[in-house]
Parts: C-alpha cells; sequence; structure tokens
C-alpha cells in the first residue's frame, strides 16, 4: 500500500507559512511545528518593509537596480543567482501579498515606496511601521484555509528536538509538546524555517526570545552544514529597553531622519552625512554602525525635521514606541541610539534551491545563509523570508514526486524540553557575555581568543555535569561562530576586524563550519559565477 | 524599588493551584513584569514553601508588546507582563494569575488554541484576489495580538461557545474591509454568527486592548457592511 508522502516545517514565521502555503497549494500535507503560535513569531515585529522594483515611484527603479544594490550591500558574498532569483522574484511576492489583503500605505489608490538604507531608489513597500504583523496576518489566515481543509496540521506549541537521520538522508524530525511534555516522532521530509540565533546573544539583540538558536545548535551537531556565521548584523539605531534592544526602524531615515553627535561647542554634526554626502544617513547598516563604533561618541537620531503628515500617516506606531519606551517624543526631541545585534546573515548553509548538504533536509528564512552575503539590506529579509519559503518548498515538492513513502524514523534517546536549571542559566549567561565581547561590532584576534578559549572551557564544564543537550550544541554553536570570525583574516560588510581592516579580494569566499566528531572544522568554497541567461 | 511577586502556580491542570511569593528588587524604572519574571531563581523565594523549585512558566518571546505572548492577570487586571512597569503597579505586592478562561497549563502558560480554533471555525480567510478597500480598517485588524485579554474581561465570552468575541472581530474585519464582492455572503454570515449576535456591546475589551485597537470603529464599520449590508459605507 503506498504510503502518503509529508513534509515537516519547522518554524511558522512568513518563511515556514509561506513554505506552508505552498505546499498546500500543491495538495501536499504538511505538518508545521513551531515554538509558539504565528502571531508570536518574530515576523510579526518587523517594522519598515519589503523590498521590491515595483517601479511605481516615477524613479525608473529596475529589477537590475535591486539585484546590484543587493549584492553590492552584501560585499559580493552571495551567490549572485540566488540573488537574481530574489530579487527578480520580488515584484511577484509583493504583488501577492497585495492580493492577500495586505494595507500596503496607498495614496489615491497607487501603492507608494519608500527609501531604505543601501538603495538607490525607492523600492520598500510598506505599512506605517508594522510590516511584518499585517503580512504575518494576511499570511496567517491563507494558511488557516489549508488547515480547515486538512492539508496543513499544526503543532503550534512544539519544540524541536532533533533531526532523524538514516543513511545520511533526512527521514523526520523528533519534536516535544510543551504543553504535554511528551514526544512525538514525525516521518518525512523536513525544511527548517525557524528564524535567527538570538537566544544565543541573550538579551543583547532586537528579536524575540522564543527564536533561542537550540534547533540551529542540534542542526549542527547533528552534521548540518552552516555558513559565514560571523555575520551578524549590528543595527545603527537601537536602543537598550529592559530584556532587549529596541530597534528604531530604519524607517525613521527612510523618510527623513538624521544621525548626529554634539561636538564640543554643542553643535550638530551630522558625520554621516559629513562622510558621505546626501544620502549618508542611508548608507548601509554595516557602514553606519562601524562608523558609529568608530566615533566612540553619543549619536542621536534626529526626527524632528519630519512633517506632521509623515507622522500622522506612516510613522504614528514607531513614535508611539518610542514615547512609552523611552518616554521622548521623537517629533520634538533626539532619540539617543547605538548600534544592536539584529539579524544573522550566516545560517544554515544552502544551495540556489535551498537544499542542505543532508538530503531531504531544506532551509528558508533567516536560520538560512543564502540572500544576503555580509550584510543584510533593510527590507530584504521579509523578502527572502517569504520567497525563501516558496522556493524551498517547490525544490522540496520536485524531489517528493515520485516518492511513496519517507523511510521509517525512529526516535533516538528521548529527552524532554525542560526549563533550564540554574546552574546551566549561568553556563548559558556566561556564554552570552562572551560571544558579545568575541563578536562584538569590531573585532580582533585577541578578544575573539579569549572568548573562544573560555567557551571550549565551558563546553568542557557542561560535558562534565548534567548539562542538557541544548545547552552543549548552544555551546559549540558559538565555537563555531567564533572559529567563522577567526578564519575569515579580512574586514567585509558586518565583520570588521581591526587587526586585519582591509578587505581581500582572495578571501571573496563562504565560511563553511560543520561539526566532525565534536569537533568544529572551518574551510572557504567559492562563490559561484552568475551564470548567463 | 522592590516589590513581591505573589504568583498563582501550579505544576499541571489536574494539580492543586498554590500561592508561591519571590521577592525582586531592581533600580530600573523601565522594569516590567517581563523582567522581574525573567530574573526569579530559588533565592528569590521570600520563604521555602514545601514546594521543591521549580522555574516559574510563563510565555513570552518579543517583549516589547508586538506578540501578545505574554498576556496575564496582574492585580486582577489582564494585562501583557511586557507593557506592565512594576513602577506603575500600586503598592509592594505584585499579584499574578493566569488567564482564567482558558485551561491552565502550568503556572502562568494558558493553552489559548480556542482562539486558533474559533477562527477556523468562522473561515476566518480570503478566497480569490482581495479587493482594494480601506486601507486604514485592514490595517487596524490586522494588528490583533490574538493575545486573549479582550475575551477575559468580556462577559459574553465563553470557550466552545459561538461568539469569538473581538480577537474574532478584528481578523474578521480584516476580511470585510478587502472582500471580494462574491465573498460577502460567506463574510457576512460568519461575523453575524461569531460576532455580532453574541456581543452585548458592553465594549470593556475597548479599555484593555494592549494594542489599542479602535475596536469601536471596526465594530461600526463592520456591523455596517456585513449586517446592515451597507458595504458602501466603509468604502
Ligand atoms: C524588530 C525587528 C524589525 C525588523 N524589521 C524588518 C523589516 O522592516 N524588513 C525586513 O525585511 N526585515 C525586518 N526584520 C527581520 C525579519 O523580521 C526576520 O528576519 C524575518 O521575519 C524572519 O522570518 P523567519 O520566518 O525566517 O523567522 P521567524 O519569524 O523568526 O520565525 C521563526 C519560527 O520558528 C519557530 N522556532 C524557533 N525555534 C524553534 C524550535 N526550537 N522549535 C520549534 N520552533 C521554533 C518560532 O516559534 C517561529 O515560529 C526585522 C527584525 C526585527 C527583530
Ligand atoms: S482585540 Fe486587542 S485584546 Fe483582543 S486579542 Fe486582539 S489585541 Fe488582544
Ligand atoms: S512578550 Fe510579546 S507582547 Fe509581551
Amino acid at each position: 500500500m503506498e504510503q502518503q508522502v509529508s513534509v515537516n516545517i519547522i518554524g511558522a514565521g512568513l518563511a515556514g507559512l509561506s513554505a506552508a502555503k505552498t505546499f498546500a497549494e500543491a495538495g501536499i500535507h504538511v505538518r508545521l511545528v513551531s515554538y509558539q503560535a504565528s502571531e508570536r513569531a518574530q515576523s510579526n515585529l518587523a517594522e519598515g518593509g519589503i523590498n521590491a522594483a515595483l517601479n511605481v515611484m516615477g524613479e525608473e527603479d529596475s529589477i537590475r537596480g535591486h539585484f546590484e544594490d543587493t549584492l553590492r550591500g552584501g560585499c559580493f558574498l552571495a551567490d549572485p543567482n540566488m540573488v537574481r532569483n530574489l530579487t527578480d522574484g520580488a515584484p511577484g511576492i509583493v504583488m501577492e501579498m497585495d492580493s492577500l489583503g495586505v494595507p500596503f500605505h496607498r495614496e489615491n489608490g497607487h501603492l507608494i515606496q519608500r527609501n531604505f538604507g543601501g538603495q538607490k531608489k525607492k523600492r520598500t513597500a510598506y505599512a506605517k511601521s508594522s510590516t511584518g504583523k499585517v503580512l504575518m496576518t494576511a499570511l496567517i489566515d491563507a494558511v488557516r484555509r489549508y488547515e480547515a481543509e486538512g492539508l496543513v496540521e499544526r503543532y503550534p506549541h512544539h519544540c524541536f528536538e532533533r533531526l532523524i537521520l538514516k543513511n545520511g538522508r533526512a527521514c523526520g524530525v523528533q519534536i516535544c509538546d510543551r504543553f504535554r511534555d511528551q514526544e512525538i516522532v514525525l516521518e518525512g521530509s523536513v525544511l527548517m524555517a525557524c528564524g535567527g540565533m538570538n537566544g544565543l546573544l541573550g538579551g543583547l539583540t532586537t528579536g524575540t526570545t522564543s527564536n533561542t538558536g537550540a534547533a540551529a545548535a542540534m542542526l549542527l551537531e547533528q552534521g548540518v552544514e552552516f555558513a559565514n556565521l560571523e555575520f551578524l548584523q549590528y543595527h545603527p539605531t537601537t536602543v537598550s529597553i529592559t530584556g532587549k534592544r529596541l530597534l528604531v526602524s530604519e524607517a525613521a531615515r527612510g523618510e527623513g531622519g538624521r544621525l548626529f553627535y554634539l561636538d564640543m561647542d554643542g553643535n550638530r554634526r551630522y558625520f554621516m552625512e559629513e562622510k558621505y554626502g546626501e544620502r549618508g544617513n542611508l548608507m548601509p547598516r554595516d557602514v553606519i554602525s562601524r562608523e558609529m563604533v568608530m566615533l566612540g561618541k553619543p549619536v542621536c537620531l534626529g526626527l524632528t525635521g519630519l512633517d506632521e503628515k509623515t507622522w500622522g500617516v506612516k510613522l504614528s506606531d514607531l513614535r508611539e514606541e518610542i514615547i512609552h519606551y523611552l518616554g521622548i517624543d521623537p517629533a520634538a526631541e533626539p532619540v539617543p541610539v547605538s548600534p544592536g545585534i539584529h539579524y544573522f546573515m550566516g545560517g544554515i548553509l544552502v544551495d540556489e534551491h535551498h537544499r542542505t548538504n543532508i538530503p531531504d533536509l531544506y532551509a528558508a528564512g533567516e536560520c538560512a545563509c543564502a540572500y544576503h552575503g555580509a550584510n543584510r539590506l533593510g527590507g530584504n529579509s521579509l523578502l527572502g523570508a517569504i520567497f525563501g519559503g516558496r522556493e524551498a518548498a517547490r525544490t522540496a515538492i520536485l524531489q517528493l514526486s515520485g516518492k511513496t513513502e519517507a523511510g521509517h524514523a525512529s526516535p533516538q534517546d528521548t529527552r524532554t524540553c525542560r526549563a533550564v536549571t540554574e546552574a546551566e542559566g549561568s553556563i548559558h549567561e556566561e556564554m552570552t557575555q562572551l560571544l558579545a565581547k568575541g563578536l562584538a561590532a569590531l573585532r580582533d584576534k585577541e578578544t575573539m581568543e579569549t572568548a573562544l578559549n573560555r567557551l571550549v572551557e565551558l563546553r568542557t564544564q557542561a560535558e562534565s555535569t548534567d548539562a542538557s543537550d541544548e545547552l552543549r550544541s548552544k555551546l559549540l554553536l558559538g565555537e563555531a561562530m567564533l572559529r567563522c570570525a577567526l578564519a575569515r583574516k579580512e574586514s567585509r560588510g558586518a565583520h570588521t576586524r581591526l587587526d586585519f581592516p582591509d578587505t581581500d579580494e582572495a578571501m571573496r569566499k563562504t565560511t563553511v563550519v560543520r561539526v566532525e566528531d565534536g569537533v568544529v572544522r572551518i574551510r572557504f568554497r567559492e562563490i559561484p559565477e552568475l551564470r548567463q541567461e | 524599588m522592590k516589590k513581591i511577586l505573589h504568583i498563582l502556580r501550579r505544576r499541571s491542570a489536574e494539580e492543586k493551584p498554590y500561592w508561591e511569593d519571590f521577592s525582586y528588587e531592581t533600580q530600573d524604572a523601565g522594569a516590567t513584569v517581563a523582567t522581574a519574571l525573567s530574573s526569579l531563581h530559588a533565592e528569590n523565594r521570600v520563604c521555602a514553601s514545601k514546594e521543591e523549585f521549580r522555574p516559574v512558566m510563563w510565555e513570552h518571546s518579543c517583549l516589547q508588546k508586538r506578540c501578545g505572548a505574554c498576556a496575564m492577570v496582574i492585580n486582577r487586571v489582564p494585562a501583557l507582563a511586557c507593557d506592565t512597569r512594576l513602577s506603575e503597579l500600586r503598592g509592594d505586592i505584585v499579584q499574578l494569575e493566569p488567564l482564567k478562561k482558558f485551561p491552565v497549563i502550568e503556572d502562568l502558560l494558558v493553552d489559548r488554541s480556542v482562539m486558533m480554533q474559533n477562527l477556523k471555525d468562522l473561515s476566518v480567510w480570503l478566497e480569490g484576489e482581495a479587493k482594494s478597500g480601506p486601507e486604514d480598517m485592514a490595517f487596524e485588524a490586522s494588528r490583533c495580538l490574538q493575545c486573549g485579554i479582550c475575551l477575559e474581561v468580556c462577559p459574553n465570552f465563553a470557550p466552545g461557545g459561538s461568539f469569538a468575541g473581538m480577537a474574532g472581530m478584528a481578523p474578521l474585519s480584516r476580511l470585510i474591509a478587502r472582500l471580494p464582492g462574491e465573498q460577502r455572503g460567506r463574510v457576512s454570515r460568519a461575523y453575524i454568527k461569531g460576532v455580532y449576535e453574541g456581543c452585548g456591546k458592553s465594549l470593556s475589551c475597548r479599555d484593555v486592548c494592549p494594542a489599542d485597537i479602535q475596536i469601536d470603529e471596526l465594530l461600526v464599520k463592520s456591523n455596517a457592511a456585513a449586517v446592515w449590508k451597507r458595504w458602501n459605507s466603509i468604502r
């Protein structure tokens, strides 16, 4: 008898939902596993917008322009073929979201796009400063339809535990029902859409606490190849609030916000404009953050020049958020800002079709290293998540055709996702601090090696105690990040080394990292050439 | 600032609830209930009860009132833990309880899947392409966090009933704002059954919604369109 083929998606943010919708549209049954309900995913937090060269602003924008800006913004470290797929697909993605009823900002019925960092044209479609939320609401609705049809089966309070491998292929996942403390084995191919690795950096990121990085860590331990882990995006305009960094969206600068510091005479120095000219405030994030850290002075974001209409129609929610958390009305006073960790350019290594090194395992969204090279442009990640989820699903669908059975998956040693003990908590806390120091916006061999040596000690310590698999594998992932950063002996994009300040063309390669017998191994891989069309 | 967190705890739905107190001290004027909950250890226990120490379970994610995860009852009022500053709570004791309209899993963790089930039962999705419509209404309706706080205070909502409360109204209003004409019948029926017929207009939801969703405005517009068939009034 033929067995029905199912696919398991881990993560129900934009990438996971987009993949689920694609499978369901093809009539394929999927299980959508997520730590929490979709409404809680980090994608809901995204603010400023989503990019596509729609050319609606009378600026003669082109897909070619989007392609070039993305590649240049990423310091030529992304696979140009993938970037071309992404930017070619972008207009279709935004129009599809529009057809799902996403309330993109319009004037007189026409869709309006805004300026965003690192891009020469107004190319970012948006809904005030809540673009992620409105995209998520629409995609959640779209997927709900397939849930009702039984094509999408949700596991919405379930934690990924491990991949189940058979003869080197992914044939299922082991998950844990957090509410019932129950282990479950799901058979079938696996698509990872589990978001960024925030958890490794504790409260130092702008993201959610539920993207713990545990899933990525376990995959690394299980032999999945990762790439470019040294590239953490420091967003220039964040503010420390209790428990996390609060993002002040790039939209604020897209709509006219200006960065400055006060000189000894109390004069405002618009340092980005002084150095980079008119578009200085909209340079790519790596450039601005680096300038701010090197400057070493308190920097403010001046938004007092924005007009009433901009505040009312385009940024009202951002204004409310700043007033609420900082007690500052940005329309009246400058906002003190500093760089904070915002995005992980590195992640699970995927090829152009979102395949990993393990057959039947795919990855998309922020957990995958795909489109953004050494530095992601604002607005490209929502795009990358929706587009990537769809592409990964399409690839998996092609692989599934003809397959009738998924291979039997049996659980490995069982483990429940349990609350961390206090001893584990303190190791975790120290790991966070080590990574923050070692992977600071400006790095050098010494600081990284100091962090690495201590991290290795912590791993030995964790191994000798009864630490959870989760903590052990996270220490391994932290080690892999530091080793990637040490191996890249140049400065490029978000990776700035004080001891290697220049970009080295010979290092224009992908850092590939994998764990073999518990040892972290790094190699560099050539970046494919752009194929002729 | 020093506070005692007086928490209603429970190991599981089957076991008896008990109160446990933790002390929390901070210099951070912006500290919220979420901040305090994140830093509870065995040493914070005010007096070691007979219970073995267990970390307090609660749901969290964004810590910036954008995801609805951390809804709970704080000093008898449902609110988001990450949106409730300790300095704004009167007295030294902060009483924390799980939302009461949903099954408790453990401590402050509840199972809100009934909300998602309601939306499924009401067929909250679009078929075919959305029509252009009032962006403001669709935007406002899209902002619902599905936190469940409105349901907690609603005198008419009960899990398992046909009334989905404002947590059902908001997503349905999004559809109403962007609905292709041929789907008006289907969505109107869902709206009348899931929202209009059950709502007693007490509007207690309006005052507690942490997203400050303009509930009355959405209700008026959605009623006009879906109940009174004045579809043009929302355009
Ligand atoms: C404040 C903020 C603003 C942003 N603004 C923008 C913007 O304007 N434009 C832009 O392009 N990008 C923006 N980004 C980035 C963008 O939002 C994210 O990169 C993108 O949404 C990631 O989507 P995703 O689907 O890959 O992951 P997520 O939305 O993070 O979803 C991850 C999913 O995986 C689940 N998960 C995680 N771990 C596990 C596990 N162990 N077991 C089971 N499930 C698990 C989670 O529960 C969740 O469902 C912003 C990010 C932040 C933090
Ligand atoms: S309407 Fe407000 S209170 Fe109710 S679920 Fe939505 S966000 Fe929460
Ligand atoms: S943690 Fe997201 S609303 Fe409180």
